[in-house]
This record gives C-alpha cells, sequence and structure tokens, in this order.
C-alpha cells in the first residue's frame, strides 16, 4: 500500500512541474483565442449599427454616386455582415489587420506607431501613482480620522472628482505657461523631432539608447505634465484602495497579537499588515496599468499626445471599422497579458499562492 | 513615529512631481521654421487625385503646382500655373494650353511636359475617387478620356469636353485640386494592381509645387520644406510645420509661450484673451461656408411654400451674429458666398413672429405644428438650432431638437430621413455653378436617383429651376451668367427648401514678426509660401 503511494507520487509531481507553465500558457491562448473572437464580434456588430455611413466617411459627402458605390464595394459593405465579419476573420489570422481608412497605412502600422507613445505616458504615470498612492493610502489608515487621514482623501478625491481636461489644462497655464518649468503639448520640441533613431518608439527609450540626453530632457519635460496629471488620477485610486484594504488588515487579530508583543507600530503597519494586502494591490495596480494603456482619451487631446486613446477616438468618429477592431484587440491583448503577469506575481509575495500552485 | 511618516509622505505627494520639473523650457521655434498649430486629424490621403478634405487640399495646394490657379499674389485673378497661356476654341468645348518651358519636379528633377499634365487629368477620371466628378461633369468617361485629354507636344496639352459648358466654368475646375500635375513617371513606377500610382501618393508626393513634403504623421504633423526649384522661386521659410494640436486652449498656450508661430482653430473666448497681448496679431479671413437648414418636402408641412417662407421669418438671424456667433460669422442668406461671382449680398429676411404667424394661418397651420430638427452636437450649430427652436417657439412650431455627431447627421440627411436638418455646405471650386449645382438643380427627384444634390435631399422637385441652372453654366457670357444666378439665388431664397441663415469668417493669431500668411475662401487658396519671420 505505502509502496504505491511512495511510487506514484514523485512521478505525479513530475508531470505537474513540467505540465504547468504549459497548461498555463495553453490557457492564456485560449483566453487570447476567445476573448479576440468575443471582442471582434461586438465591436464588428457594433461598427455595423451606428448610424454613420463607413463609406461617406472616405469619400465625403460631395462624392457621385459611382465614386460612392466603388468604394462601397471595396471595403466589401455589399455582402451579408456574416460574410464580411468572418472576411476579415481569415485576414486578421493571416497577420493582416486590414489598412486604416484615415491614415491610409495598415492598422498593425499605426498601432505600432501610436502604442509606444501610450506605454511611455501610461508608465510614467503608473510609476507615481503607485509609488505614491500606496504609501498614502497605508498612512490614511494608520491615522484613521486624523488630519492625515482628511488631507489625503480629499486631495484623492479631487484627483478622483476633478475633470481631467480641467486638470490638464490648468497644469499647462501654470507649470508651462506661467512658471515655464516644463514643455507645453506635444512629445517634442520641434527641433529635436527626428533627431534620434526610431528603435521603440518611446522617445525617452531611444533617446538614452542613442546617448542623446538633451533629446531626453526634452521629450521628459514634454512627458512630465501629463504623466503627473494622470499619475494624480491613478494615485487617487490606489490611495483609495489600499487605504480600505489597510483598514480591514488593522481591525485582524494578528495585528493585535503584534501590538501586544511589542512591535513597533512601523513594523507592525509597514512590514506585517501591508504584507498581507500585496495581492489585492498587485491587482489594483494591473487594472490601473490596464487603464492606462486604453489610452486617456482627453488628456491626449489637451497635450496633443498622439497615443492610443485619441487614434481610437478619431477611428470611432470615422467609421474607421479595421482600426477599431484593430485597437480594441490590443487592448484586449494588455488585458490579458496583464491579467496573467499578476498571476505569476501573486506566489512572489504571497506564499500561500505559492504552496497552492 | 506615524507622525513622521505622515510629514514624509506628504512631502512626497509634493516633491516626486516637482523634481521631474527641472529641464530648462526652451521656447521660440527655430528661425527658419514656420510652426503652425492646426487640427489636421481629417487628412487621409494626398494624393491631388483623391484628396477632399480641408487640411489634405491644404497641403495639396502647397505642394503641387496646378494647370492655372489663383496665385497667392492676386487670389481674385486667375493666372496661369505651369501653363504660361491657353486659347478657347469658339464652340467652347477644346482648350489648349501651352506650358511654361524648364519646369522641373522636385524629387527627380526631371522636365515637366504636357504628357504629365494629361495623365494627371485621365487619372482623376480613370481612379473615380471623390474630387473625379469635378470634371466628370464635362462628359468626360474612363472610356473616353484618354482620347479628349492629351498632349500634342511637349508643351502643348488640348482637351475636349462633350458637354458644353462656359468657358469661365471650365477654367475654374482647372484651377482646382484636380488641376494639379503629378509626375507621371513617378506614379506609374508605384503603381500597383493599376491603381495609377494612388496607394504610394497618399501618402508621397510626386510634385513641382513651392514646397516638398518631407514628412505626414497622422494625427501628428505635416513637415514641408521649401523647394529652391520652384518656378516662382524658392519660398522665404526653410521649414513649415503643421502640427496638429486638436485642442483650442492648448493652441493658444503655446502660440503664447512662442512654441508655435501661428494658431489656426482658436475661438472667440481664446481670441478674446489673447487681446491684451502684444506678441500677438490676429487676421480675420471670410470663409465660403453656407450655414443653413433644409426643410425636407416630404413633411406635409412644407410641402406648403407659405410655411417655408414663414420658417424664413423665425430665425433671429442679427440676434445670433450679435450674440453667440459675433465675430466668427455674417448673416448672408443666398446660396453664393460672399466673394464669388454673381454672389447676391442683399440680405430679404429678418425675425417677424407676427408676419411669419400670418402666413402659417394662411397656410392651415393656425396652431403651428411639431417638427424634428437633426442637428451637430458640436458649436455653433447646437447654439444655432437651439435659438431657432426659441424663436419658432413663438408662431408656435415645436422643434425637437436631434443632436448628433456630423457624420452621423449627413447619413440621415443624405438618405432624406429628416424632417428638418440644420448643418452646413462647402463650394468644391472657385465657379458660381458649385453650389447651384447642388441648391438649384435636381434632375431625377426618384429615390433611386444618381444625383442627390442638396435640392434632392429635400425632395425639392424642380425641372424649371434645374434647367436655368443648366443655362447658366453653359452661358459663355460671363456678365449675362452673372445675372442668371442672381436671378437663381433670388428663387432660391424666397422658394426653396433652405433657411440659408450665416457665412462664417475665421480668425489665424500669430506671432507679430510672422507675416504673408495667405488664406482665401477655400483651402485652395490658402498659400504658406509667402510666409515670413
Amino acid at each position: 500500500m505505502t509502496a504505491t503511494i511512495d511510487v506514484t507520487r514523485p512521478s505525479r509531481r513530475r508531470v505537474g512541474l513540467i505540465a504547468l507553465p504549459v497548461r498555463r500558457l495553453l490557457g492564456v491562448l485560449l483566453s487570447l483565442v476567445l476573448t479576440f473572437l468575443g471582442l471582434t464580434i461586438v465591436t464588428f456588430v457594433i461598427g455595423r449599427v451606428i448610424p454613420i455611413d463607413p463609406v461617406l466617411a472616405i469619400v465625403g459627402e460631395h462624392a457621385s454616386a459611382s465614386t460612392y458605390d466603388a468604394v462601397r464595394l471595396e471595403i466589401g459593405l455589399d455582402l451579408p455582415i456574416p460574410v464580411q465579419y468572418w472576411r476579415y476573420l481569415t485576414k486578421v489570422l493571416s497577420g493582416d489587420f486590414g489598412n486604416s481608412v484615415i491614415t491610409s497605412q495598415p492598422v498593425l502600422v499605426d498601432l505600432l506607431n501610436v502604442f509606444p507613445a501610450t506605454i511611455e505616458l501610461s508608465f510614467l504615470a503608473l510609476v507615481i501613482g503607485v509609488a505614491l498612492g500606496i504609501p498614502c493610502g497605508v498612512v490614511g489608515a494608520a491615522q484613521r480620522g486624523r488630519w492625515p487621514d482628511h488631507v489625503i482623501r480629499m486631495a484623492s478625491l479631487f484627483g478622483y472628482s476633478m475633470p481631467v481636461f480641467w486638470l490638464g489644462l490648468v497644469g499647462l497655464l501654470v507649470f508651462y505657461a506661467k512658471l515655464g518649468w516644463v514643455e507645453g503639448p506635444g512629445r517634442i520640441d520641434v527641433g529635436y523631432d527626428d533627431i534620434v533613431p526610431t528603435v521603440t518608439g518611446m522617445i525617452t527609450v531611444d533617446s538614452v539608447l542613442s546617448g542623446d540626453w538633451e533629446v531626453f530632457w526634452n521629450a521628459l519635460s514634454h512627458l512630465a505634465l501629463p504623466a503627473t496629471i494622470l499619475g494624480y488620477i491613478s494615485l487617487a485610486y490606489v490611495a483609495r484602495m489600499t487605504r480600505s484594504f489597510m483598514l480591514g488588515q488593522l481591525q485582524q487579530e494578528y495585528v493585535l497579537a503584534a501590538r501586544a508583543k511589542g512591535l513597533s507600530e512601523t513594523r507592525v503597519i509597514w512590514i506585517h499588515a501591508l504584507g498581507n494586502i500585496w495581492v489585492q494591490l498587485i491587482t489594483v495596480v494591473a487594472l490601473t496599468f490596464g487603464n492606462l494603456l486604453q489610452g486617456a482619451v482627453l488628456t491626449e487631446t489637451v497635450f496633443a499626445w498622439p497615443g492610443l486613446g485619441l487614434y481610437m477616438k478619431n477611428s470611432l468618429f470615422n467609421a474607421d471599422l479595421n482600426a477599431v477592431l484593430g485597437g480594441t484587440t490590443l487592448i484586449g491583448a494588455v488585458y490579458i497579458c496583464l491579467n496573467f503577469l499578476s498571476d505569476l506575481l501573486y506566489p512572489l509575495v504571497d506564499p500561500r499562492a505559492r504552496s497552492r500552485s | 513615529m506615524t507622525r513622521h511618516l505622515a510629514w514624509l509622505a506628504m512631502a512626497g505627494v509634493v516633491a516626486a512631481p516637482l523634481a521631474l520639473w527641472q529641464a530648462p523650457a526652451q521656447a521660440a521655434t527655430p528661425r527658419d521654421t514656420v510652426v503652425m498649430a492646426k487640427k489636421i486629424d481629417d487628412i487621409i490621403t494626398l494624393d491631388p487625385g483623391e484628396a477632399y478634405e480641408l487640411s489634405g487640399e491644404e497641403i495639396v495646394t502647397n505642394v503641387y503646382d496646378r494647370l492655372i490657379r489663383f496665385e497667392a499674389e492676386d487670389l481674385t485673378k486667375m493666372v496661369g500655373g505651369v501653363a504660361a497661356s491657353w486659347t478657347i476654341s469658339d464652340d467652347s468645348k477644346t482648350f489648349t494650353f501651352k506650358l511654361r518651358p524648364g519646369q522641373k519636379f522636385q524629387d527627380t528633377g526631371s522636365t515637366l511636359t504636357a504628357e504629365d499634365a494629361a495623365f494627371s487629368l485621365q487619372r482623376v477620371i480613370l481612379m473615380d475617387k471623390t474630387p473625379a466628378f469635378l470634371i466628370s461633369q464635362l462628359g468626360w468617361t474612363k472610356d473616353n478620356v484618354k482620347d479628349l485629354v492629351k498632349a500634342l507636344d511637349p508643351l502643348t496639352l488640348q482637351f475636349t469636353t462633350p458637354n458644353k459648358y462656359a468657358p469661365s466654368l471650365v477654367l475654374n475646375l482647372m484651377s482646382s485640386v484636380v488641376g494639379s500635375v503629378v509626375e507621371k513617371k513617378v506614379a506609374l513606377q508605384h503603381e500597383e494592381k493599376g491603381d495609377f500610382g494612388n496607394g504610394w501618393l497618399k501618402t508621397h508626393t510626386a510634385a513641382s509645387g513651392p514646397f516638398k513634403l518631407i514628412s505626414w504623421k497622422p494625427n501628428e504633423s505635416v513637415t514641408l520644406e521649401a523647394n529652391p526649384t520652384y518656378r516662382l522661386g524658392a519660398p522665404a521659410v526653410k521649414r513649415v510645420i503643421v502640427r496638429h494640436i486638436p485642442e483650442a486652449a492648448s493652441q493658444a498656450l503655446l502660440l503664447q509661450k512662442g512654441d508655435i508661430d501661428i494658431a489656426r482653430d482658436l475661438n472667440p473666448d481664446q481670441l478674446k484673451t489673447l487681446a491684451g497681448d502684444k506678441a500677438i496679431k490676429v487676421e480675420t479671413f471670410a470663409g465660403s461656408d453656407t450655414y443653413y437648414a433644409g426643410m425636407n418636402l416630404a413633411y406635409e408641412p412644407f410641402k406648403n411654400p407659405k410655411v417655408r417662407d414663414a420658417m424664413r421669418y423665425l430665425i433671429d438671424y442679427d440676434g445670433m451674429v450679435n450674440s453667440f456667433l459675433k465675430g466668427n460669422f455674417f448673416v448672408h442668406q443666398a446660396f453664393l458666398p460672399k466673394g464669388f461671382m454673381g454672389a447676391m449680398n442683399e440680405n430679404e429676411y429678418k425675425l417677424d413672429v407676427a408676419k411669419a404667424k400670418l402666413l402659417l394661418a394662411e397656410a392651415g397651420y393656425p396652431n403651428g405644428f411639431e417638427v424634428r430638427l437633426d442637428t451637430w452636437n458640436s458649436s455653433p450649430m447646437a447654439e444655432i438650432a437651439q435659438s431657432m427652436q426659441q424663436t419658432m417657439g413663438m408662431a408656435g412650431i415645436k422643434v425637437n431638437i436631434v443632436p448628433a455627431e456630423q457624420k452621423q447627421v449627413l447619413t440621415i440627411y443624405r438618405a432624406r430621413k429628416h424632417q428638418m436638418a440644420a448643418l452646413s455646405w462647402g463650394p468644391d471650386y472657385l465657379d458660381p455653378h458649385t453650389n447651384a449645382d447642388t441648391f438649384s438643380f435636381n434632375p431625377d427627384n426618384s429615390d433611386g436617383a444618381a444625383r442627390k444634390p442638396l435640392a434632392w435631399r429635400n425632395s425639392w422637385d424642380i425641372p424649371e429651376l434645374t434647367k436655368e441652372t443648366e443655362a447658366a453654366a453653359q452661358e459663355p457670357d460671363s456678365a449675362k451668367r452673372e445675372t442668371m444666378y442672381l436671378d437663381l439665388q433670388k428663387k432660391v431664397m424666397e422658394t426653396g427648401p433652405f433657411l440659408i441663415m450665416f457665412q462664417p469668417t475665421f480668425q489665424v493669431a500669430e506671432r507679430t514678426n510672422v507675416k504673408g500668411m495667405i488664406a482665401g475662401i477655400t483651402s485652395d487658396l490658402t498659400y504658406y509660401r509667402k510666409l515670413t519671420k
């Protein structure tokens, strides 16, 4: 009896060790495929029922009937919707997302142009939001009901409820126009445009790669204000969530035990209590990042930031279906990747997640 | 301890973002470069055989030379562009152009010939993109255009028009975007699947105009560089960069800081705040759009001409231009914009509720009626619609405003599914026929009509006026032609399904050291080559 157990255990474990990453990868791929199908079907149908004629978006209101008909045929609008969808799907599977009618370029090329701008902005915003949001939340919870808590709560409420559009314009007025601390709208000064070779598409990274610090500072100075404003809004969310998670932990008995044992308050709060909310925080941070990566239309508009948000808005308003579908798929893929990434991170911060897997 | 931590965290909140803000701001644009902020997200192509969006056409105007054109030096006078002179046959059907010798294309340095000019016109018809209708109305088709448009020798272009039109109209058409001369050899080198180089020319150029296209980054910028071989000499500035700054308030801030030289899309609020800034001046140019509302005759009350007339007395034209439209629009009730040949500049209608009530009573609607008004969800149409709703309400007409995205309103309007729709119309070329062709022309009022002019969209069946419009387009005597258009405008104004209200003006704000911005009433007349700073 015992012998059989001894024999089967190691072999089962070995299978598990090999199969786990594969299974996970398969799971990710499956969710990617399902998400993609769901996304494209929904977007496709919405694209066909919105009351904008996509042909008009291309030819304009003055075109003749023959031009109109030719374009209608060209983009396949004469076919039934399921056939149109099938045609689109088979093209996409071969890596062809089609051309955008607005930019005349393949959607994939467009996305590769606009997405780095958004990543650059989102990443800095996330760093600001998380680096400040978590400490603020912890302090708020530890000082619950006292003035630091009130100040932080008011500040987050402000960040949460002020229209980002307004914040952006006021920020520009104060820090760009009046004080001159930062550069204005746009990613870089015209004088520095096209100096560093494009590698990643993120100007700050590319300028570091080519060692051009002047361009780097200029790009960073353009980036500072929009990133801070987006960061502030993320901060508001992260701080609020951290505060409520911490409040939950601080009422637990182990905190009481730690305090009774004579541990310093700093240790109790920053090591024990905070240590127990990392899993939840990772989810919050991943969601925040996902939100930021979708592109912030209003921020991008105010700061003339040629990112994903502005691109998607333009595409939607012009019924540029290929671009909308391509962008939606990208955003879907971003969320799946972030999900996967946070799944990978859980065991690192929580031993319970390790033992479970 | 926690107290200190709280302080630390608070200090962090303030200090961290500020720490990033230390790079010195380097204002002012390069000396040899003019930077202009403009909304350019409407550009979808830079091929002159396809471009029909305002910003795209403006770029094409500055990159390509045209057969003939209204030059920056005098926007009212038609002169030769690529052509030096032209003659017209007695039957007004054959046009012969003599080209200037020794003109060069920008990138290849090849000499521009009549072969290029003929090819450029032919491909417009053969590709059949949006601007094709401009010259297909001359009677050119995919089958006959190669025979009718020919190069007789390297410097002589000749074409024949099957349909007879007034010579002034044909010449005005040739001065539009389709008259741009594309280098044949280059276009054909990049031809794919018989597209005459269209795919490549959407984002590249093969031109001989004052500026070379360096780059077009969609939703970001267009960069142009002076062409040293341009026939009138290189432009004064080396580079012109048009930056896409979608938000008007951001444009204003950039201009004040000197990070741009010209702002094109400021609204009255921003212009007011800039008024006190000595470093900035504002120039006003007239636009050519017609802001109007169409009344669909398929909707019962509008079938009665008296009702249509009553509607015209129920708009507070002056009230609007003196309040929220102040400085950006003036009242203009005829379908030809002020500045066009034959435009009627007298306005016949004013807000007169009593008179409108009388007309409505005579028409059998003493208590008014209910009507849906489709219009844009954006300024200024949203405000115009509200004003109309209020004044029409005084005569018992209950207007239900349905605001929507511009393209959505257009989709409804083109399918004539509206009862009343408020929108704008822009002329296609600088000839009165462009607007007459749509406001007073409707050859087939059936649902399946091949052409859908504005008269059709409002179900206005006008065989008589359609004939008169055709006659005006063919009249060779220019003075006589003008009176014909005056007559047409009066008839449309008094009996038509259009409530024509306003013509816009637009303001360009510039740093005071910038000179030479030339903006005519259409994007065909917007020139960068005289710019200096």
